[in-house]
């Protein structure tokens, strides 16, 4: 029997990090990456990342989970729908937990909300599908990787001619999230380690305009640690050079143009709007709404359920976590009023979030400090 | 593991919500939340507050006393079933506790509607299992609930055992111990999370439950210097990790590169997002052992069919910092805590 197989060798790891410990000697200034995936965000604390780089070289987790950037608004428009005796909502397990105005999905079901998690956004036109009396609502949650899925499923569902299915998509894109950071004056971000995932739909060349406008850095990697620590060599490298280059790491998965039919099919069902993001504010163009076609699909309209609203904890900083004004430790609910199981903001319920990261995995010195902001 | 006194101090909150979730079955910090605020309150005592796997009764011989409920979904997954399940869950509670099984009492829950055919396909598996353990069911209940008001069939077990010579107790650990891992970890809970979740996955994953009281009862009668063990089912090896570490005031420190996982539950894994360390098994024990003995251990675990594959995963320190350390395969070191509650599958 062999131990964890992982789909690396350690002589790649020693030399990425010999690497990134040469070019961090070479920094005239301490410089701060960012990564803009949940994924990006466990993989580099369950390696034990942090506790190996370089004092001037920090990892801030960005606004890369889905559940942490979601408005507390649309998070109480699901609730609110969950609590309608008459739908069955179905969604991905790490909304389950995530607390709104008023409560989480999960104390709605304990409480008799028929809330099913899913695996697959088809298995929820299934039960559309097998439950003609029930409305099947899906929660549509994620970046573009998850997008897809959730238009394939509204295709399906007008295929099969149901009538009694709909989702509430609160789908947003990667592109406007980063160009938001890099805009906002007190934000300070040296280049981005950029998401595998998302860029197998997208493809690398979207970043480019990112590297153009903004002079910053981009590399695309994988999710294994040694993936994540051979990109931040990179991007240390590209800092020492005084370079703003785009470079994909992960060519075995990430192509120039992306995945051309899953970019047809988001095409097809949605279209970009305005979308509220916690901690960004609303950003032009950056969430997906579905298009007049579908129209009768949309949940927020099938149910009237009208702009959502909502107030976030006003001691949460769970904006400025996700935007890397603030590191976890900053924030005087972390660890005392807000833990994993009694979460008061999302990047501490999902465990993707930053907060729950950082309190589940972070490394037994005590954490360097980290500047936020610039 | 975490006694109730441990519990009031370290600052976990009350249950959220008034009702009970599905999280609070989960056999992570939720759980051990309900029994501190919930059950320990109302039915505290010496042998209840030690929260260990069976309770040690005084009396004219010492007996080992310990009860399971089973409600896993679907009721068969490769590997096992519900009825197997129930069986070798209480032998191994009895088994970590140095104990002999001496007798089990069987409590059947059936809904109505249930086909005959499937009840008698797990009480053949619950008397095969039996046999293999070597021990009986000795007496037993049976109720039917009415559709909708149960899932097919709910199995409570109850065993009893002779308590041997052997005193198993986390006071005892000290520095310098090793913490051994009878074989690769999270079989269990991922070939049932798939079985459940995902039907139309194929995949090699098999349970790994089995009975483990011969494999122990020679651990214990081969090796002196064993100190403490437990058989990470819910909550996985971080539970019983974290629970060791918090439990004896020590600094654990486990290395994962010796931690065994198989490849494919590994991918299933990582597929859903869930870390193998806290998913359950239900056919591997953890075990405590003074460093002079470690040896001795690994041949007497692995001269079993159910120990082949035992590796020495970790080491006790001399901080009193109660923290479990976990080296990574690259090198960095991590935090390992007891998980939350109910396993759930990431988004993205």
């Amino acid at each position: 029997m062999s131990a964890v197989i992982l789909p690396h060798t350690e002589g790649q790891t020693a030399k990425s990090l010999r690497r990134l410990t040469i070019a961090a000697k070479a920094l005239s200034r301490p410089v701060k990456f960012m990564e803009v995936c949940g994924t990006h965000t466990m993989s580099a604390f369950r390696c034990g990342l942090h506790s190996l780089m370089p004092r001037n070289v920090t990892l801030l987790s960005g606004p890369g989970c889905p559940v942490c950037v979601t408005s507390q608004g649309d998070i109480d428009q699901l609730i609110e729908l969950a609590k309608d005796r008459d739908v069955t909502l179905c969604t991905y397990g790490d909304m389950l937990r995530v607390v709104g105005s008023e409560g989480s999905l999960e104390q709605c079901r304990a409480e008799g909300a028929d809330v099913r998690v899913v695996y697959s956004s088809l298995d929820a036109v299934k039960l559309a599908a097998e439950n003609p009396h029930r409305e099947v609502v899906f929660a549509a949650v994620g970046f573009e990787t998850t997008t897809p899925a959730s238009a394939a499923a509204v295709i399906e569902a007008n295929r099969l001619g149901l009538e009694n299915f709909s989702i509430l998509a609160s789908h947003k894109l990667i592109i406007p999230a980063m160009r938001a950071l890099l805009e906002s004056k007190d934000v300070r971000v040296d280049g981005f380690l950029c998401p595998g995932h998302v860029a197998v739909i997208i493809g690398a060349a979207v970043f480019q305009p990112i590297v153009e406008k903004y002079h910053s850095p981009c590399v695309i990697a994988g999710f294994e640690g040694p993936q994540i620590v051979a990109a931040l060599a990179r991007l240390t490298e590209l800092v020492v050079e005084g370079r703003a280059g785009l470079e994909n790491l992960y060519s075995q998965a990430v192509t120039e143009e992306g995945n051309l039919a899953a970019q047809a099919i988001i095409k097809e069902v949605f279209t970009p709007a305005d979308w509220q993001w916690r901690g960004l504010g609303k950003l032009k163009s950056s969430g997906l709404t579905l298009r007049s076609a579908y129209a009768k699909y949309d949940a927020r309209t099938r149910f009237n359920l009208g702009s959502p609203t909502g107030r976030e904890n006003p001691g949460c900083r769970c904006g400025d976590v996700i935007t890397g004004r603030a590191t976890p430790i900053d924030c005087k609910l972390f660890a005392t009023a807000c833990t994993p199981v009694r979460a008061l903001g999302p990047c501490m319920v999902s465990s993707e979030g930053t907060c729950q990261a950082w309190f589940k995995y972070h490394h037994v010195r005590t954490p360097k400090k980290v500047e936020a902001g610039s | 593991m975490i006694s109730a006194n441990n519990l009031a101090n370290s600052g976990i909150t009350p249950a959220t919500g008034q009702r009970i979730s599905l999280a609070h079955g989960g056999g992570g910090q939720l759980t051990d939340d309900l029994l501190a605020s919930c059950v320990l309150p109302r039915l505290a005592n010496r042998a209840l507050n030690e929260l260990l796997d069976s309770a040690l009764l005084p009396g004219v011989e010492r007996l080992a006393l310990t009860i399971d409920s089973y409600v896993v979904q679907p009721l068969k997954f490769p590997g096992g079933d519900i009825g197997r399940l129930a069986v070798c869950g209480t032998v191994n509670d009895l088994a970590v506790c140095g104990a002999r099984p001496l007798g089990i009492a069987l409590s059947l829950i059936l809904t109505e509607g249930l086909e005959r055919r499937t009840l008698e396909d797990i009480l053949d598996s619950i008397a095969a299992a039996a046999s293999e353990a070597n021990v009986c069911i000795v007496t037993g209940d049976t109720k039917v609930v009415g559709r909708g008001q149960g899932d097919g069939i709910y199995i409570t077990t109850a065993g009893v055992g002779a308590a041997g010579p052997h005193k198993l107790h986390p006071d005892a650990v000290r520095a310098g111990d090793m913490l051994i891992v009878s074989g690769t970890i999270a079989d269990h809970g991922m070939a049932v999370m798939l079985a459940r979740e995902m039907p139309q996955v194929q995949s090699a994953l098999k349970s790994d439950v089995a009975p483990l009281n011969h494999m122990i009862e020679q651990l214990l009668r081969q090796v002196p210097g064993v100190v403490f063990l437990r058989d990470p089912t819910r909550g996985g090896l971080a539970g019983v990790a974290a629970d060791l570490a918090a439990r004896t005031g020590l600094h654990l420190t486990l290395l994962e590169e010796n931690i065994p996982v198989r490849p494919e539950t590994w991918h299933a894994a990582d597929m859903l997002g869930i870390d193998p360390l806290d998913i359950a098994n239900e056919g591997k024990i953890v075990v405590v052992v003074r460093p002079g003995s470690v040896d001795q251990a690994l041949d007497a675990l692995c001269a079993d069919k159910h120990g082949t594959d035992a590796r020495i995963i970790g080491i006790f320190g001399k901080q009193n910092d109660g923290i479990c350390e976990l080296r990574t395969c690259m090198g960095g070191s991590r935090i390992l805590q007891k998980p939350y509650g109910e396993q759930l599958p990431r988004i993205c």
